[in-house]
């Protein structure tokens, strides 16, 4: 087996944790899964991670109540949930001294795991440093899975392809974080990827020329969110400076249209486009990978739900350049789709078929040259929403394969 | 680094997509943290979105837009602005969605018409649809649609009318329709069981989070989750308009009251998902039912869109 360049574009502002696989095969698989917790502080200097041991109801209310208050700005890494397992909570300075009290006034038992954040953080990035320095491994098995590991270190393996980069399919699932089976129908894709390279004739001849990125938890912050605290949560975590409002919609934050009309310029809204584009990491991440990459041939970005295909544009009736050979691979992909489960898609541009939408991603990707861009909205059409069971997941995952699959064959065999 | 480091310290991997730069570290500018108080916030309306003009010569069906009609639409489209609300009338493409939102509406009326526990009707698809003016008095379209049952999944197909006020009072909109009433009785036995069953001064109901976070519906809940989509539309018609789609997201909770006059009565606690804002607009009603009267809402109340709250804890 040969060696990817693998690049995981998960990123939150401060702290993820990015797990990087790579299945190396003639194309490559890149699947990041990312968790994360923002903080959006700048540096975490002397700010502290507290292990806390409650010992009975009385004391796991007390625990809750502490992490209601806002104002304190505690960031929760293992959140409350019963007296046998212990909370971690990353506690800024300024309030180290009510927590601490806090504690104290309850008899709480805890201990301090990190003393100085940013002291860590410091030494784990000196390290990293270091190790890229080390000799590099000549072959996958040498190659060091449990390690994070730089874009250098990937691209230096033997298996190189020199040069440009391969062209490449991207898929993105889970950048609205409310919208569940998309990241989970993600976890599928990769999964079946790796298991049907080499016996299907179809995708193992695109891997053979293309490679796929697919991001699995686009906007982990707001996935995190969805499960800790607000089921329905949909943008991103960032704070909003002079709000109380949270969030920026991601798929309003793209440089297509931005400020026009189709997104909203109010940080309470479910669709604030941000105060500028790009302003979202998760969105430039991508953005920047995408532009660096440069031979991106197709890219999906995938939501839930109504049962759509959609493809450009959404800031603008003016149609796509393309729109006859998208309108018509729609109608393909659907049809594919449908030959499973008869469910039933509706396809055209998004701002015929949905609504208008100005700064969202396909239409900023097919204006960077990116011909196939699609979104998908997924299962179902209202009954569940966004809070599909799970029993859905696997028939929804292996429907919209059958589009994703008709989707790439065409861009394989259709270079330009 | 130690094992309890490497435990629970997640570590920031932002690698720069920039071929050869070395890893980097996110910065950002500086965030004043300051407390922030927990004020009331006042209900977010749902923005009105202009709608605009529908090309309506792709059929995204069958028949795919051919060049002279992409060059047609193309000159059309130049010479309309982004901030010009143009409405469309005459022949609708069935699959856009301003004959889809006018569509929903109709399910809305007939759930508030023949909706119970045991009927929940959905929009299927939409076949023919066209929109004209009425001046002063506002829109109005005429739509041929397929509705579903959610429950039984029977389908039927009826005609219906739509009209969405003008003016600046607005109001809800007005719909008559061909349909009858639904073809198979036999909800009939298992709403007079269930009527039976909860017509009680004693045990009264509760329920909360129908569906839960993972899509799940106590099989004794559902015909309150059902119920509760019904009652919903009560809400979701009178705020419907051309610029807004809506579907219950979930029933955050329901409380039976005492029976009065007959009825089964419910608080409902809901949430409504509208697709053109994307907002979660939550919505408290009280709900009261029985065979022979169907499904009425009364006490309709918005709740403000709270920032920093919760919902209720998973059980």
């Amino acid at each position: 087996m040969g060696v990817c360049v693998c690049v995981c574009v998960c990123v939150c502002v401060c702290v993820c944790v990015c797990v990087l696989m790579c299945v190396c095969v003639n194309g490559c698989v890149c699947v990041c899964v990312c968790a994360c917790v923002r903080a959006c502080v700048r540096v975490f200097t002397r700010h502290q991670v507290l292990r806390i041991s409650a010992k009975d109801e009385l004391q796991l209310s007390a625990l809750r109540d502490l992490e209601a208050l806002d104002h304190l700005q505690l960031d929760i890494w293992i959140g409350v949930r019963d007296v046998s397992t212990p909370v971690d909570i990353r506690v800024p300075a300024f309030s180290l001294s009510t927590v601490k009290s806090h504690l104290d006034y309850y008899e709480i038992q805890y201990s301090i795991m990190i003393r100085d954040l940013q002291v860590a953080l410091d030494e784990e990035a000196e390290e990293m440093d270091a190790a890229t320095r080390d000799v590099e491994p000549r072959n996958t098995d040498a190659f060091d899975y449990s390690r994070y590991h730089t874009i250098e270190e990937a691209r230096n393996q033997p298996f190189s392809t020199g040069g440009t980069s391969r062209p490449a399919i991207w898929l993105d699932t889970g950048i609205h974080s409310r919208e569940w089976v998309t990241q989970a129908s993600g976890t599928w894709f990769a999964k079946n990827i790796v298991d049907t390279y080499g016996k299907d004739q179809v995708l193992t001849a695109i891997l053979d020329k293309m490679d796929i990125f697919l991001e699995i938890v686009t906007n982990p912050d707001g996935f995190a969110y969805t499960h800790s605290k607000n089921r329905m949560w949909r943008k991103t975590r960032k704070p909003n400076p002079g709000s109380s409002c949270v969030g920026v919609d991601p798929n309003r934050n793209w440089d297509a249209g931005f400020g026009g009309a189709g997104a909203s310029s109010s940080p309470c809204s479910e669709t604030y486009r941000g105060p500028s584009a790009n302003s979202e990491s998760e969105v430039k991440a991508i953005v920047d990978f995408v532009k660096s990459h440069g031979n991106m041939k197709a890219f999906v970005s995938i939501h839930a739900y109504s049962q759509m295909l959609l493809f450009p544009y959404g800031f603008t009736k003016s149609p796509a350049r393309d729109h006859g050979e998208l309108n018509e691979l729609a109608k393909k992909a659907i049809t594919n789709l449908a030959s499973l489960y008869g469910t039933r898609y509706r396809y055209g541009s998004i701002i015929n078929t949905i609504y208008q939408a100005s700064g969202g991603t396909i239409d900023w990707t097919y204006d960077q040259g990116i011909k196939y861009s699609y979104t998908f909205e997924l299962r179902d059409t209202g009954r569940y929403g966004f809070i599909l069971p799970a029993n859905q997941i696997l028939p929804t995952a292996k429907e919209t394969w059958l589009a994703l699959m008709t989707i790439m064959d065409h861009s394989s065999r259709n270079s330009y | 680094m130690s094992p309890a480091l490497m435990r629970v310290l997640r570590v920031v991997v932002l690698l720069s997509a920039v071929r050869g730069a070395p890893l980097a570290t996110v910065t950002l500018p500086p965030v004043i943290l300051e407390p922030v108080p927990l004020e009331p916030v006042a209900p977010v309306p749902v923005p009105s979105e202009p709608v605009r003009v529908d090309s309506g010569a792709d059929q995204n069906i069958s028949i795919p837009i051919n060049t002279e009609q992409q060059q047609q639409q193309q000159q059309q489209q130049q010479q309309v602005s982004l901030d010009v609300d143009v409405m469309l009338t005459g022949e609708l493409n069935p699959n856009h969605y301003p004959a889809r939102r006018a569509a929903q509406v109709v399910l809305h009326h007939l759930n508030t018409r023949y909706g119970s526990p045991y009927w929940w009707g959905a929009l299927r698809q939409v076949h023919k649809a066209t929109a004209e003016a009425l001046g002063d008095s506002g829109r109005k379209y005429s739509l041929e649609v397929t509705l579903q049952d959610q429950i039984s999944g029977t389908k039927e197909t009826c005609t219906a009318e739509v009209v969405f006020p003008g003016g600046p009072a607005g109001g809800p909109p007005q719909v008559t329709t061909s349909y009858e009433g639904k073809s198979e009785i036999n909800t009939q036995a298992q709403e007079e069981a269930l009527y039976n069953q909860y017509n009680t001064s004693q045990n009264l109901l509760s329920g909360h989070n129908l569906p839960d976070s993972y899509g799940h519906v106590a099989p004794g809940m559902e015909p309150f989750w059902h119920l509760g989509g019904v009652a919903s539309s009560f809400v979701m018609l009178k705020e419907s308009s051309e610029n807004t789609l809506y579907n219950m997201a979930q029933v955050v909770s329901v409380t039976q009251l005492a029976t009065e006059n007959n009825q089964l009565r419910f608080n409902y606690d809901v949430l409504l998902h509208e697709m053109v804002s994307q907002e979660i607009i939550h919505w408290k009603l009280l709900a009261s039912w029985s065979p022979q009267e169907g499904v009425k809402a009364s006490q309709m109340e918005l709740l403000p869109k709270c920032h920093h709250c919760e919902p209720p804890q998973e059980h």
